[in-house]
Formats: C-alpha cells, sequence, structure tokens
C-alpha cells in the first residue's frame, strides 16, 4: 500500500505496523498498540498519525480519533521530552504523593499538564500506576521511580537532566 | 525496581521462582517448567478441568468465581473459533501484584494460558497488558518469543499435533477495560464500553467467539496447580477457597509488599506481623481489604477477620483483588473519600447515567465537603446517590464508586459532621482542594 512510502512515521516503525496488523484475527486489534507507538515516536497523536493509522487499518480517521480519546494516556498535543506522572492515587497519597506532587509543581515552575519552557519535562497527576507496594511512585516516560522522597525525585530529575547533557537522548 | 519482601508465613506458590531469574527460559525450565503443559497435553482437558475444580482456585480479579467451573461452561463445540484472555489490565488502586509476576515468572502466565486453551479447546490466548506495564510487555513478548523458538508455542506445541498461538496486547490507560467485556472491546480496537450480559464471554466473547478470560494470578496459579495436584493445592487455603493469594499491603504499614498467604490468613496478622505493624507505632484507623472499590473495615472488625472471598464477604466488605491498604490515625476520612471517589468519576465511562452522575456528584459533594462547605444534609445525600448507584448499571463500576462511598459515610460519620458548617479539615495538612468543580 502506498503507506510503505508516504509514511509519516520511521522505516522501522512502518515496518512495525506492516507485521502488526496481519499479528490479529481482525486487522482493527491492531489499532491501540499502533496509536501508542505511534506517539511514542512522533510525541503525540497527531491528525497525520490518526490520518495513517485510519488508512492501515481500513477504517475512518473519526474512528480513529473516537477511540483514541478514550484512552488517558494517548494525547492530542506534545508533551515534554520527560513525561513526570505522579500518582496521588490512595497508597501514594498516603505515604506522600501530594508532598511529592507539591515539590515537583515547584521545582519545574509548571502544573498539572503543563510542559517546561525548554520542553524537557511536561508533568501530570495520574490514577494508579501499578506499583502501590512501593509508593510514593511516579513514571517518567515508561520508567518507574519509587519509594520517592523529596531528595530523592530532584535526583531522578538531575538524572534525566544529566541524560540530555550527555545526548543519550 | 519493585523491591521483594519475605515473611516466615508465606507459602510460596505462585511466587517460589520470584527472584531466581526464571524471566529466562532455560532457567525457567531448570525450575520445573513446562512440565505442568506437558502433563496437561498427555491428559486432555476433561482431567485439566477435573484437578482445577478440586483444587477450589477462585478468579483473583476481584469477583472470586471458581476457575474450573468457569472453564467448564465454555462450550464443547463451537463454530467460531474460541480464545482464551488473560487479564493484565491491574488498575484496581491499591493492586500492584500481577506486576511482579509478569517481572518475575512471565513463563508461568504463557504456561497457564496454554493449558487453559487445552482446557476450553482454544487455539489461542492474548495477554494483555496494561499500557504503562510497557518494561513488563517487553519481558512478556520476549518470553513468549523464547517459547515459540522451543517449540512450545506454534502448530505442534511440544511435537505434538496441537496447536496455540500467543498474542500480546497492550492497553493505552483505562480502568474500566479491566472490566471482562470492555477488555474485548478494547481488544478489538475499540473504546473500553462494556458490554450487555448476557451473553457471557464463555459462550459469546472475543470476536464473538467463546471465550475464558482470567486475571493474570489467576493463570499463573494453574501450572503449580496441575503441578502439586488440585486437592493438595485446595488444602493450602481455607474452606471453600484454595490455595494462597499474593496480598499486596501498602499504605501505613513499616514493610509494605506482596506477601504469599494462605487464603483465610488473619488479617490483624497481615498487617501487625507480616507487614511490620503500623509506620511510627501509630494506631490503625482503617483497612481497605482489597483495592480502593472494598468497603472499609474498622480495627474492631479485622481482630478475628480470615482473609478468603467468603469471610470478608460475611464482613461486610470484599477481597476483592487483595490490595490491602493501611490506614493510620493521620488520615482525614473525608479525604480519603473524595480521593477514591474521584479516581471512579475520572474512569467512569460514561455509559449509564446512575454511574456517571452518580460519581459526578459524590466528587463535586465530598469536594465541597472537604472545603468545609458541607451541611447535614449533604451527608445523607451522599448515601442517598450512592445506594441509588448500586445495582443499577451495566457494569460493577458504578457498585464499586457506591459501596465504598457507603462505607465511609455509614462507619465515620463523625468524622463528616466534624467537617460542618465552616469547620476547617481537622486532619488538614494542605489546602483544602480548590473549589473550581463545584
Ligand atoms: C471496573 C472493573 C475493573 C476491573 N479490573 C480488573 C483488572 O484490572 N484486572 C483483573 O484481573 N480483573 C479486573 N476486573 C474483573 C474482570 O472483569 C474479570 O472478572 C476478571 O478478569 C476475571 O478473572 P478471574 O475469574 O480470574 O478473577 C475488573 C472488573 C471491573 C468491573
Ligand atoms: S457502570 Fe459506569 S463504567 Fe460501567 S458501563 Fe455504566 S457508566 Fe460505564
Ligand atoms: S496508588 Fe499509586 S501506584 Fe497504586
Amino acid at each position: 500500500m502506498s503507506t510503505e512510502t508516504m509514511s509519516i512515521f520511521s522505516p522501522a516503525l512502518a515496518a512495525r505496523f506492516d507485521a502488526l496488523v496481519l499479528k490479529y484475527p481482525v486487522k482493527r486489534s491492531a489499532l491501540i498498540p499502533m496509536l501508542l507507538y505511534a506517539q511514542d515516536e512522533v510525541g503525540y497523536v497527531s491528525d497525520a498519525v490518526m490520518a495513517e493509522i485510519a488508512e492501515r487499518l481500513s477504517i475512518t480517521a473519526l474512528d480513529v480519533k473516537n477511540v483514541a480519546s478514550y484512552y488517558s494516556m494517548l494525547r492530542f498535543k506534545p508533551a515534554g521530552k520527560y513525561n513526570v506522572q505522579v500518582c496521588t492515587n490512595i497508597s501514594c497519597m498516603l505515604r506522600g504523593a501530594y508532598d511529592l506532587f507539591d515539590h515537583l509543581q515547584e521545582k519545574l515552575g509548571i502544573g498539572h499538564k503543563g510542559v517546561t519552557a525548554d520542553g524537557l519535562f511536561s508533568l501530570e497527576e495520574v490514577e494508579c500506576i501499578g506499583v502501590c507496594c512501593w509508593a510514593p511512585a511516579i513514571q517518567v516516560n515508561y520508567d518507574f521511580h519509587d519509594d520517592l522522597t523529596n531528595d530523592k525525585v530532584d535526583a531522578v530529575l538531575a538524572t534525566y537532566r544529566a541524560k540530555v547533557k550527555e545526548g543519550v537522548s | 525496581m519493585p523491591r521483594l519482601v519475605s515473611h516466615p508465613d508465606e507459602v510460596k506458590i505462585v511466587t517460589s521462582r520470584f527472584g531466581k531469574g526464571a524471566a529466562d527460559i532455560d532457567r525457567f525450565l531448570e525450575l520445573g517448567g513446562y512440565e505442568s503443559t506437558r502433563k496437561a497435553l498427555a491428559q486432555g482437558p476433561e482431567w485439566i478441568i477435573n484437578e482445577m475444580k478440586a483444587s477450589g482456585l477462585r478468579g483473583r480479579g476481584g469477583a472470586g468465581f471458581p476457575t474450573g467451573l468457569k472453564w467448564s461452561f465454555v462450550p464443547k463445540v463451537s463454530a467460531k473459533p474460541k480464545y482464551v484472555l488473560v487479564n493484565g489490565d491491574e488498575s484496581e488502586p491499591g493492586t500492584c501484584k500481577d506486576h511482579l509476576i509478569f517481572l518475575h515468572d512471565p513463563h508461568a502466565v504463557i504456561e497457564g494460558t496454554i493449558i487453559a486453551g487445552l482446557a476450553i479447546g482454544a487455539k489461542t490466548g492474548f495477554i494483555y497488558l496494561r499500557g504503562e506495564y510497557r518494561y513488563l510487555i517487553q519481558i512478556v513478548e520476549k518470553a513468549v518469543a523464547d517459547a515459540y523458538a522451543k517449540g512450545f508455542l506454534g502448530k505442534n506445541i511440544f511435537g505434538s499435533d496441537t496447536e496455540f498461538e500467543i498474542i500480546v496486547q497492550t492497553g493505552a490507560g483505562a480502568y474500566e477495560v479491566g472490566e471482562e467485556s470492555a477488555l474485548m472491546e478494547s481488544l478489538e480496537g475499540k473504546r473500553g464500553i462494556p458490554r450487555i450480559k448476557p451473553p457471557f464471554p464463555a459462550v459469546v466473547g472475543l470476536y464473538g467467539g467463546p471465550t475464558v478470560i482470567n486475571n493474570a494470578e489467576t493463570i499463573a496459579s494453574v501450572p503449580h496447580i496441575l503441578a502439586m495436584g488440585g486437592p493438595a493445592y485446595a488444602a493450602v487455603g481455607s474452606e471453600r477457597n484454595g490455595g494462597t493469594r499474593l496480598f499486596g499491603i501498602s499504605g501505613h504499614v513499616n514493610n509494605p509488599g506482596i506477601y504469599e498467604l494462605p487464603m483465610g490468613y488473619n488479617l490483624k496478622k497481615m498487617i501487625y506481623e507480616v507487614a511490620g505493624g503500623i509506620r511510627g507505632g501509630r494506631t490503625l484507623k482503617a483497612v481497605v481489604p482489597g483495592g480502593s472499590s472494598t468497603p472499609v473495615l474498622l480495627p474492631h472488625e479485622i481482630e478475628t477477620l480470615g482473609m478468603d472471598f467468603d469471610q470478608v464477604g460475611k464482613a461486610g466488605s470484599m477481597l476483592g483483588s487483595g490490595g490491602v491498604v493501611v490506614l493510620d490515625d493521620t488520615v482525614c476520612m473525608v479525604e480519603f473519600a473524595l480521593r477514591t471517589i474521584s479516581f471512579y468519576q475520572h474512569e467512569s465511562c460514561g455509559w449509564c447515567i446512575p454511574c456517571r452522575e452518580g460519581t459526578d456528584w459524590l466528587k463535586k459533594s465530598l469536594t465541597r465537603f472537604h472545603a468545609g462547605f458541607g451541611t447535614m444534609k449533604d451527608i445523607d445525600n451522599i448515601q442517598y446517590l450512592a445506594e441509588n448507584m448500586m445495582g443499577r448499571t451495566f457494569c460493577p463500576l458504578g457498585d464499586a464508586a457506591a459501596m465504598p462511598t457507603l462505607g465511609f459515610v455509614k462507619k465515620f460519620r463523625k468524622e463528616f459532621e466534624d467537617h460542618l458548617d465552616g469547620k476547617p479539615c481537622p486532619f488538614a495538612k494542605h489546602n483544602a482542594p480548590e473549589l473550581t468543580v463545584v
């Protein structure tokens, strides 16, 4: 199909999608993974992302948007390079998640769903991320950091800043 | 990285391979892995289902439905393909046990999926993990690829003429997708709106075919049950509650973590001995026994309480997902109730009015209450709202929101009254939530 040559995705991701649509008994089952993997590469679910995925799955772009809007990990505008997601649900709340969230807001100078001016960090308050026994916890992109204190979270931010400096992505 | 904890009272069955490198297939084989699958393949479906029934295993996803019985409901002959669906959506606040299974023993989930498939005559299994578990998805995908490479999955598994395929799927953030029919919708590439039942998944499930859906811990228990024998597994637990359970103890305890304990283990002992007691030597105020949707218990209610589905049910709550959340005397119950309902308000799929509007009104009332603008009438109103949500929704999320709310209001009414008439929250460490949503 024409998307192979015209794809907005990298050749590696396009090839991955070619395989993904053949993996399931029904092609459309690839939709949610495709949206997530596309977001990982593009940074968010853009109109162009939705249009190409729709074409690959032979469904309408509106259909894609309707599904995408249901899932909380999918976003329609760019986040920071490192998206800091703070769980404030019960187990984390009991062990100081709101203090941590306040501290991060202050430290980064942004609020819920904000992005720092340099585009390095964004901040989000999220629901339970499945690490309740090691609370309080955050997830930065897909990496978990648990059993946190304000000091520990400062160190976590510093490691991401250092990564950028070293150009390790 | 999640820490492993340990206590002498633990009976390590599902966790027996944790911390031993069993995500590596060769190591897993050294530890006796895939023996149960070979056995199941040789003995056939009837034997598997009989062992499962004898084991007394009840679903670890929350409802506690007997697994052997569930499998026996799948029609033997079906025009449409049958499926096994492993629920690794794990989103109930307070629950993180499946996390450790995927991390330390992914092949146990694969084995359990194949065995379930053999039992019901399915050729395909799906393992669905929540999207946040990306690193675990990679571990499970590698394990599946390794199992294919060894010939344990594919057209002729273990050199037999039986075919079995496994597909690993990711979610993208949605609690409601943990509900079984919503999970099927999501796997079909749709919004996670549940389906009307009946028909039940065992008859009409994924892609319209008969489907067995089980929680990841349920499935990971299966190979162990076949290895030790159903009756031996049953003997570990309490009456009508076979085996062990992965209890996730979180909140104000000294040693939070996942502990594998026999069904029926005393809750007080679990908190004070296994999890090392209340942090800072403080006093226990309340326990949420099985994830955030289960009604709160008071200290005197846990004295002799055995943690199994029947005993916790009799005590007016539920064993749920096994996520035990422990609260000390610094907790404001109004704030805790507000945080709990905020979650359900956020996660309601919006299909039915009692759930969509009920969770929203409860959140608004509790927000205002916590900020000191509550009136006596609000307390009754909260109760009235919650009572009217119960049993009036398409899926159990409505109840999951209403039940804990009712528990908080009924058991801590005095504390709600202490917030009345402009009184600031007696526990306030933070400013009251802003009133923008009211
Ligand atoms: C709103 C809602 C969320 C649920 N979330 C999960 C979940 O995250 N994981 C899970 O295993 N079961 C969850 N369940 C229960 C499933 O619907 C289903 O009963 C379970 O996966 C069956 O497996 P079991 O018999 O092994 O427990 C949820 C149910 C509801 C109503
Ligand atoms: S109870 Fe709530 S989550 Fe369940 S179908 Fe109704 S609106 Fe959706
Ligand atoms: S409550 Fe924070 S990870 Fe579960």
